[in-house]
């Protein structure tokens, strides 16, 4: 019945071509043999229609499924999907093309009346087929725009010729000032290193300072920046990294609502949005080492804090009310609860405090000494 | 300052003298709507159409009527109104055009359009003032060998009517077919008063057209032909300016001079009959007691004929029965056999005070001619172009003892149909008293009140506060009554009586209910309109996008188009 995973991520375009014609064949007999108003079902993509599994360390989704039957309200909807299913077949799959999900949505200005009006509107759209059809929209061929992530540090990432198919080495140490692009397609990747973990850090100006400072010679680790919440490719790349080399992972963040249950826990269970591909696009394996809410009292950085915004007060509620991950891991649950009563929050360029290598110097030694990580 | 200075009782008496009503309208004409050269012309009309009508419906008489107004110099207009009325016996004549207050209808509690008997003469008065010119009637009565041509001035020291020219003429009444080419119609009875005047003439809210429009609109039985011929073109650009719109100048009246040799040529605009039903007939009532004031009871006492203070109770009031009458007597400590006129100043006081305290049966009501539901929708679908009209003539009531009834109607066009009727301009309101159009002082009328007073909104209408509801709508309002309360003497606006607003609110109200009630169907319709226009819009690209998917050829991409439509007009387009 069920596909093994690699199966159904590993899906080729002739499958996923053939995947779309049964789609559209299904809606063509539901009118004409039928003589029904036809429908379309998709998995809900929220983090009410998620289960976290701590064994499998992800978000997966449960069957609550979303029916789009034709109407007044969704025939528009309808004719757009219809005509998105159409383009993804012919014009990428049965072709070999990619498109950018931009280039989507310019696209559509071809379909007169039934063109989309904005991005978010495609975007959306996309989202529902690759739900609809199961297979996620890199192997449709849409290609995203947003950035993967930057790499640096005693790693060797085993690339192909995108024309020849021949080999490249590429060596994440020897990149000078600069760092590597996690490209977005990840799967055929290999990796050779002699690091011992990999440090995944939010914001690039504190990934440039440890980069300045070659901190991954100092602590034998790869250093990865995500600049905010890991894209699908950043968050595959660092899977594949640590599953293919059996690589510990450490996540350094913000010390704020955002920073935990949005960056942090997508990263490590992935989201609700996502959740029929979350399987592929986490990281169960990484562990959160800071800034926690304790941190701030230890590190003595009481002055170098911000008081909490209603937006994070409403985040932080929402997540130990909502979030499966949160709910189910009562250090988390903790620690959000000591950031409410404390009422701060707190950036990881706070440690400039003490001197501006102090975080290099002293927090990231004292802190993987002591090994106590959130899950 | 020296005593001589003062003057004397003597020397006041000198200069005391009787002022004649002639006189004193003269210097106060206002007071009867010729405060301006625009207004007089459309007072003079009215007053002569309002008199053919009134004298048409009593005699029973379809009426027909030509209004002429020919304008002979940049300021200086002949107005001229022809009936097929019963025409006016000859000695009458000079009295009714040339007399104020000399009339039929100010001494009967009946409901007619003209009350006092000032109209007509006072417009005659007007153009002898601003001419010199005498009016000049032409009259026959039914059954007579000749007609007669009468030229009267009036006496103003003395009121008094001064003959210049009496022939017999044979005169009868014309007017053009409804087909012109079927040449002239004829009656061998009818009246046409000639006054000659200074006025101006302009298009518009206010203008003559409007009256005679809105005459045609409640007084569905009568045939109505009128034309304007302009002198030159100074005058007619003067008029176009205001108001003007183009379908305006596209009738007949309104058309460009085309030399004095052509003015004949003018081409008459008709508004055609579209009821022969005679409105029914007011009867003539008896003052109510509760609608007579202490100095009207004091003359009516001592004027009656009858024999006693109890039996004149009786004879001359509606709703005093010998009971009432012996009940009102013992209130006001009266004898009842009493001589009416031996009932000295204090006695009377008591009297009315009397009267008031006691319980009468309200007055008769079958005294009022309503124009009647179906006429007023007869009537607005006759002149104004529209998608829903309705009506509502209330029961009679009782207004300090005088019956009134109240009815309205709406015609409401759908937006961009009638461009009389802005669908982002105030409601256009058309205001009656006793079937004669009141085109001015509409602010200071208790009918706009009673129309502002209304919620719109519940029904469907914007509306800014305090203000006539907006949309692609006329208001109708028509109030008949025995004794119209108009604010003044130029009978322009109807007076703030509580009773009349609450039963103009009720007519109002219901009329409201039941546009509210089209204005949701049209509403549901024009929403299933769009939403069929939705659907039918992106059906296609669904059954494209399957085409190209699937492969399949124009016949099937048809069939799905066709299968969808019909699927969710069942779903969504039928309720």
């Amino acid at each position: 019945m069920k596909k093994t995973k690699t199966e159904i991520y590993a899906v080729s375009k002739r499958e996923a071509s053939k995947k779309i014609v049964e789609s559209a064949g299904e809606i063509h007999n539901d009118i004409i043999k039928k003589n029904a108003r036809p429908r379309m079902r998709f998995p809900i993509r929220s983090l009410s229609n998620v289960k976290y599994d701590p064994r499998k360390g992800h978000f997966e989704i449960l069957n609550k499924v979303a029916t789009r039957t034709l109407s007044y309200n969704t025939v528009k909807t309808f004719a757009q999907s219809m005509r998105l299913l159409a383009t993804t077949k012919n014009d990428l799959l049965d072709k070999n093309d990619i498109a950018g999900k931009r280039e989507v949505y310019y696209n559509s200005k071809s379909w007169g009346e039934c063109r989309f009006n904005e991005q978010p509107e495609s975007d959306t759209l996309l989202d529902d087929i690759e739900a609809m059809l199961g297979i996620n929209r890199e192997q449709l061929g849409y290609i995203p725009e947003e950035r993967g992530g930057e790499v640096t540090g005693p790693l060797t990432v085993i690339d192909l010729d995108p024309a020849t198919g021949d080999e490249i080495k590429i060596n994440c140490e020897k990149l000078g000032t600069g760092a590597w692009s996690i490209p977005s397609q990840v799967e055929h990747l290999r990796f050779e290193t002699r690091a011992k973990f990999v440090l995944v850090i939010e914001t690039s100006s504190l990934f440039q300072r440890l980069v300045h400072h070659r901190y991954y010679e100092k602590a034998d680790c790869i250093l990865i920046s995500m600049s905010g919440v890991p894209t699908r490719a950043c968050r595959r790349f660092i899977r594949r990294l640590c599953d293919d080399r059996k690589l510990p992972v450490l996540a350094f963040t913000d010390g704020d609502p955002y920073g935990y249950c949005n960056i942090y826990r997508t990263l490590k269970a992935g989201s609700g949005q996502a959740a029929h591909i979350n399987q592929y696009f986490c990281v169960p394996q990484v562990h959160y080492l800071g800034v926690t809410p304790q941190d701030i009292i230890d590190f003595d950085l009481k002055d170098a804090t911000h008081p909490l915004e209603e937006i994070d007060i409403k985040r932080a509620k929402d997540a130990l009310k909502n979030d499966p991950f949160i709910k189910h891991h009562k250090e988390w649950q903790k620690a959000l609860e000591q950031m409410l009563s404390m009422g701060v929050r707190i950036e990881q360029q706070a440690f400039a405090k003490h001197g501006l290598n102090y975080v290099l110097d002293e927090y990231l030694p004292r802190k993987i000494k002591k090994g106590a990580f959130l899950p | 300052m020296s005593k001589n200075d003062f003057a004397t009782a003597e020397t006041m008496a000198s200069r005391q003298r009787e002022i004649s009503v002639s006189e004193f309208f003269l210097k106060n004409r206002h007071l009867l709507g010729f405060d301006n050269p625009r207004k007089a012309l459309l007072t003079a009309v009215k007053e002569a159409v309002d008199n053919s009508l009134d004298a048409c419906d009593e005699a029973g008489i379809l009426p027909e009527i030509n209004v002429e107004i020919k304008q002979i110099a940049a300021k200086r207009f002949i107005v001229s109104v022809t009936d097929n009325g019963p025409g006016i016996v000859r000695n009458q004549i000079p009295k009714i055009f040339a007399k104020l207050l000399y009339g039929s209808k100010f001494h009967r509690l009946r409901m007619s359009r003209g009350q006092q008997g000032i109209g007509i003469s006072a417009a005659g008065m007007y153009g002898q003032l601003t001419t010199g010119k005498p009016t000049i009637i032409q009259s026959r009565v039914k059954h007579a060998k000749t007609g007669h041509h009468i030229e009267a001035q009036i006496d103003t020291r003395q009121n008094k009517p001064v003959i210049l020219k009496d022939q017999e003429v044979d005169w009868m009444p014309e007017f053009v077919a409804a087909d012109e080419k079927e040449g002239k119609i004829q009656y061998k009875h009818g009246t046409c008063v000639t006054i000659e005047m200074e006025a101006a003439y302009a298009r518009g809210k206010l203008s003559v057209d409007e009256y005679l429009k809105q005459c045609a609109i409640v007084n569905p039985h009568l045939e109505l032909h009128y034309r304007i011929i302009a002198a030159d073109t100074d005058a007619e650009d003067k008029g176009r300016e205001k108001n003007a719109t183009p379908e305006d100048t596209q009738g007949g009246p309104c058309a460009p001079s085309r030399g004095k040799g052509e003015a004949e040529d003018t081409p008459w605009t008709t508004f055609p009959r579209a009821s022969k039903t005679m409105p029914v007939q007011p009867f003539e009532i008896k003052p109510h007691p509760h609608g007579v004031e202490l100095g009207m009871l004091i003359q009516m006492l001592k004027d009656t004929t009858a024999k006693t203070v109890k039996a004149a109770l009786q004879h001359d009031f509606s709703r005093v029965s010998d009971r009432v009458a012996a009940e009102i007597c013992q209130r006001a400590g009266l004898n009842p056999k009493e001589k009416p006129a031996q009932i000295a100043h204090r006695e009377s006081e008591a009297l009315f005070k009397a009267i008031n305290e006691t319980k009468l049966m309200r007055p008769p009501t079958d005294c009022l001619s309503p124009i009647g539901e179906k006429e007023i929708i007869t009537g607005l679908q006759k002149e104004i172009k529209a998608d829903f009209y309705t009506s509502v003539t209330r029961g009679p009531e009782v207004y300090r003892g005088n019956p009134f009834q109240i009815e309205v109607g709406i015609a409401y066009a759908k937006p961009g149909d009638n461009a009389d009727l802005g669908s982002e301009e105030p409601a256009r309101v058309l205001r009656f008293a006793n079937k004669v159009p009141l085109l001015y002082m509409a602010g200071a009328c208790a009918m706009t009140k009673a129309i502002t007073g209304v919620n719109w909104k519940s029904y469907r209408l914007p509306q800014p506060s305090d203000s006539l509801p907006v949309g692609p709508l006329a208001i109708l309002v028509h109030i008949a009554s025995v004794w119209v309360p108009f604010t003044s003497e130029s009978k322009e606006a109807i007076a703030h009586y509580p009773e009349i607003i609450r039963e103009l609110t009720f007519a109002l109200q219901e009329c409201g209910r039941r546009l509210s009630v089209y204005l949701s169907r049209r509403h549901r319709e024009a929403e299933l309109e769009r939403k069929r226009n939705y659907i039918e819009l992106y059906l296609p690209h669904l059954a494209l996008g399957l085409k190209q998917i699937l492969e399949l050829d124009d016949r099937q991409e048809k069939t799905i188009v066709n299968k969808l439509q019909k699927m969710l007009e069942r779903t969504h387009l039928e309720q």
